[in-house]
């Protein structure tokens, strides 16, 4: 299983998906320079959490037109594995490849803590190590995580299960109070209808050792892994 | 332009100084070097007041691989791998513009790191505000908190720990100090020093406009009502920016064609250009009009003084600038060669290849002034209120009581400020905010590096010695606390004007203070920063002397974390509470007057215990270990309670008045918990300490007893939920 972690002007994320990739679960990976347009035979492209040219204008909004965008796009027209991470979340919403758009946190603070997410579906290229319903402790770093979308297209979502991963308690119960940024439905994660395409708010790099308060973050990376082999 | 008696006074100068100005240039100095000579000889760059009695601070050790005088010290943590840090204030911006001066704060530390060749790796911060009751505060609290967090979450580095103080002292004059940690390859480390006559100057980052003229000399002065108006002084930060400078700057490093590299902060070009050139004994020459501009018709004088923010200056190994040129362009950052290191040893400025301005670069620097200013002990000091003497009644009732002090802004959770912070991305933060110290995993190795910032401004009122000695020790408690050994301490001493004999007194007794501690707990000073001035309209901060101290975690499986882990276990005070409520926060909560004396500290005894704290992490004797501070053992045990949600059942002895023993704010005392089967062998190894068993961790109800007398009974939920919800109900209606 190869890795590609991108690296745009002003990721933040990159060094520490690379070494939950590497040197935690010993894949190769490697680095993508976002004016470079080669993937490097990669299996899997991750879009890292940071602030991609500042989040000037609006999260995303400038880096969808990195060169490399475009071969991402292919990447994932293929049916290969592309996932976002926070700002690599907000990335593919903005290039058109992830449902959705993201609103400022209702609370209107940037907010980092450690959250539950409940798998809502294991079905998936990102979730099939994890049970059925499971609960994972993954921590939360953003002021744009507010998940919106219309009612029509959330109903799509809903019906095409989409949705892979809401804010719950620890118990699972999906609940106002679980949710940490006003997102609609309490979501935290969704995928493309052809499933080969994710992204999630939360940081599972931040959560993939003991020393970090949770190593549930592995479950993801995992399932990929166990995809490909 | 004719240089005028009203002239030198609105750079900030004396007559007297412009005297020494003319006398080492041998003639009038024109506009653009009176300028110069201003923000060189300003208090902010010259320390003209300090410097003679920061010479009193230790700064050498076996560990110290640079100490004051750079950009950050440097330290030796083994694995080939030194810690680079240091701490500066931002206290003058964050009052009239509280968001962009604090951001500008982080970005100007975070720079001093890398400047060294080092990959930051943590920030940390003290801060100081007035009462939260008057919303112009809470205004103030806001814009610092967010100034902060929207730098440092940007930039990627994680803000993971700080303390925060609330004093009416400050209502004016709020205080931010930012620290910084770095690390780097013990050998690689980069110096802000010019070399090989030749050699290229480079010039990178944003383009130079008309903001920040003259902050060094804003931050030399007291303010008054119209310090609004110097709003356009206070520099705007682009961490964004900056995060491709670092990126940029690390990478460049590595390819062994740069030989000097400083940072362009307070009196941007002029500084880094002189500073770099003295303390390289080198000359340099710049040709203004290669400066990268942001605005139209700047004048030479706007060029050399702007502090506009994230800016370097390079010294590129001659015929190898295009190396480095390559790897900025590579990072769309601007790049430009705007001069050489020449012979002799004067700073010469060009603009349009006409010399503007000549000044020898020691005459800006080393051979500023330096003031041994007057200093008397002030009146307040025989006037203050003995604690003893204030008649406050035994509370009837203590749940409360503890209810209270729990939800007092002086005690009550942090959560509200440190979860607007990125405190978690590089993934190294082992123990989340909120713990005795921070503490982050050093990867690639087994080891550890512990941070914590610390100072009691009410104590260093009381008395500036033992204050400064207090914070010491307390910063070093707090690390030890967490399993790690204090090797270095950086300082950021605040105080008010120096021109008043009882502030320079305040500060001298400080370094003092400061001095003798750091040489019982063996952390020299690397280096720190004054800031001088912090007065509004004639009243001044209380002297704030803050330290923080580094210390290295050699097995990352022995961290402690400061709460209780599991029911059952035994909980133990050790060292011994006296009556000591001299400028404690419970006499802060009950509204009565500062008060004296502040609590005594035995350096040696704070030693013995702190030693004696290590052997038992190494030997696995104890579960937690939490310091006693602000809030005494009451808040102490709560706080040991509150991460996991835990309760304690405790019955203490004591002749002490209730409430005297539970609030008291003795220093040397450590709260840690024990596993039964760990009792026996951990009672051996204390057997030369002062040791009270309190009781034992329980499930739920928080229960203290004191001689037999039941005081609190309370679920621990319920208390836990007014601590950590205090400051939403301030800032979140």
């Amino acid at each position: 299983m190869k890795f590609g972690v991108v690296i745009f002007p002003g990721s933040n994320c990159d060094h520490d998906t690379h070494h939950v990739l590497k040197s935690v679960l010993g894949q190769e990976t490697v680095f993508l320079w976002h004016q470079d347009t080669d993937l490097q035979d990669v299996d899997t492209v991750i879009l890292p959490g940071g602030f991609a040219y500042g989040d000037y204008l609006r999260c995303g909004a400038i880096a969808k037109f990195s060169p490399i965008l475009e071969s991402v796009r292919r990447h994932a027209q293929d049916g290969k594995l592309v996932v976002g991470i926070c700002n690599g979340f907000q990335i593919l919403q903005e290039a058109g490849l992830l449902p959705g758009v993201m609103l400022r946190n209702a609370g209107l603070r940037f907010v980092c803590r450690h959250v539950w997410l409940r798998t809502e579906n294991n079905q998936t290229l990102f979730t099939n190590a994890c049970q059925e319903g499971q609960v994972l402790k993954i921590p939360i770093a953003h002021n744009e995580g507010n998940f919106f979308i219309s009612k029509q297209e959330l109903a799509e979502l809903q019906e095409n299960q989409q949705i892979v991963f809401r804010y719950s308690d620890a118990q699972g119960d999906v609940i106002p109070e679980a949710n940490p940024n006003g997102s609609i439905d309490s979501i935290a994660g969704v995928m493309n209808r052809q499933g080969n395409v994710m992204g999630m708010m939360p940081h599972p790099e931040r959560a993939s050792e003991a020393l970090l308060n949770s190593e549930d973050g592995r479950f993801i990376f995992k399932s990929m892994i166990n995809r490909v082999h | 332009m004719e240089i005028t008696l009203d002239l030198i006074e609105s750079h900030g100068l004396t007559t007297e100084e412009y005297e020494q100005i003319r006398k080492r240039l041998g003639r009038e100095p024109n506009l653009t070097e009176l300028g110069i000579f201003s923000v060189m000889w300003s208090e902010h760059c010259s320390y003209k007041s300090s410097r003679l009695h920061l010479k009193r601070l230790p700064t050498q050790g076996p560990q110290v691989l640079q100490g004051p005088g750079e950009n950050a010290g440097v330290i030796d943590i083994g694995d080939g791998l030194a810690a680079v840090f240091k701490m500066e204030s931002h206290n003058h911006p964050s009052l009239i513009e509280p968001f962009e001066g604090a951001a500008t704060g982080v970005g100007g530390i975070i720079r001093d790191i890398f400047t060294m060749g080092a990959r930051p790796i943590a920030l940390l911060n003290s801060l100081r505000f007035g009462p939260l009751e008057d919303t112009a505060n809470q205004l103030i609290m806001e814009g610092v908190v967010a100034g902060i967090a929207g730098y440092g979450n940007c930039i990627g580095i994680p803000t993971v720990g700080g303390e925060i103080q609330f004093q009416e002292a400050y209502s004016h004059n709020p205080l931010v100090n930012v620290f910084c940690l770095g690390i780097a390859p013990a050998h690689e480390i980069f110096l802000a020093r010019a070399s090989g006559v030749g050699n290229a100057l480079i010039y990178v980052g944003a383009k130079t406009g008309r903001d920040g003229i003259h902050g060094v000399t804003m931050a030399s002065e007291e303010f008054s009502e119209d310090s609004e108006s110097k709003r356009p002084n206070v520099q705007v930060g682009d961490p964004f920016l900056e995060k491709l400078l670092l990126e940029a700057c690390l990478e460049a490093m590595k390819t062994g064609a740069v030989v000097g590299i400083q940072d362009m902060g307070g009196a941007g070009l002029t500084c880094s250009t002189c500073e770099m050139g003295s303390r390289g004994e080198v000359g340099v020459e710049i040709e203004l009009a290669r400066v990268p501009q942001r605005e139209e018709k700047m004048t030479p004088y706007e060029i050399m003084l702007s502090e506009s923010q994230e800016r370097m200056l390079l010294v590129a190994e001659k015929g190898r600038q295009e190396e480095v040129l390559e790897i900025f362009q590579k990072w769309d950052l601007d790049a430009v060669v705007i001069g050489e290191v020449s012979e002799g040893h004067d700073l010469t400025v060009y603009d349009q290849g006409s010399k503007i301005a000549q000044m020898p670069n020691k005459a800006l620097t080393e051979e500023a002034p330096v003031y041994d200013r007057p200093a008397q002990r002030p009146a307040y000091l025989d006037e203050l209120p003995r604690w003893q003497d204030l008649d406050f009644p035994e509370p009837s009732d203590y749940n409360t009581l503890l209810q209270e002090i729990v939800s007092s802004p002086h005690l009550c959770s942090r959560r509200w400020v440190f979860q607007q912070y990125d405190h978690m991305v590089q993934t190294n933060t082992a123990i989340l905010p909120g713990s005795d110290a921070a503490v982050l995993r050093l990867k690639g190795t087994s080891s550890g590096l512990a941070v914590s910032l610390d100072g009691n401004s009410r104590y260093t009122y009381l008395d500036p010695r033992m204050g400064a000695m207090l914070a010491v020790a307390e910063s070093c408690r707090n690390v030890v606390c967490c399993g790690a050994r204090p090797l270095g301490a950086t300082n950021c001493l605040n105080f008010g004007s120096p021109e008043n004999p009882e502030v320079m007194w305040q500060f001298i007794e400080s370094v003092e203070g400061i001095s003798q501690a750091c040489e019982v707990f063996a952390t020299p000073i690397t280096g720190g920063n004054v800031s001088f001035y912090n007065e509004t309209n004639g009243a001044a901060i209380l002297p704030t002397p803050i330290l923080g101290i580094v210390g290295k975690l050699e097995d990352l499986k022995q961290i402690r974390e400061s709460f209780f882990q599991k029911v059952g276990d035994s909980v133990y005070l050790l060292g011994e509470t006296r009556a000591e409520l001299g400028g404690s926060a419970y006499l802060e909560h009950l509204g009565l007057p500062l008060s004296g004396p502040c609590p005594a500290l035995d350096l040696n005894q704070e030693k013995a215990l702190q030693d004696k704290l290590l052997d038992l992490i190494a030997l696995e004797c104890i579960e937690s270990a939490h310091d006693v501070s602000e809030g005494g053992l009451l808040l102490s045990l709560a706080e040991c309670c509150f991460p996991r949600t835990l309760g304690l059942t405790m019955e203490a002895s004591t002749p002490l008045r209730p409430d005297h023993y539970l609030l008291s704010e003795s220093p040397s005392r450590i709260v840690v918990s024990v596993r039964k089967e760990k009792e026996e062998e951990f009672l051996k190894r204390v057997s030369d300490l002062d040791v009270h068993k309190l009781g034992e961790v329980t499930d739920e109800i928080f229960q203290v007893s004191v001689n037999e007398q039941s005081l609190i009974s309370v679920p621990i939920t319920r208390i836990f939920q007014v601590w950590n919800s205090f400051l939403d109900g301030v800032f979140e209606h």
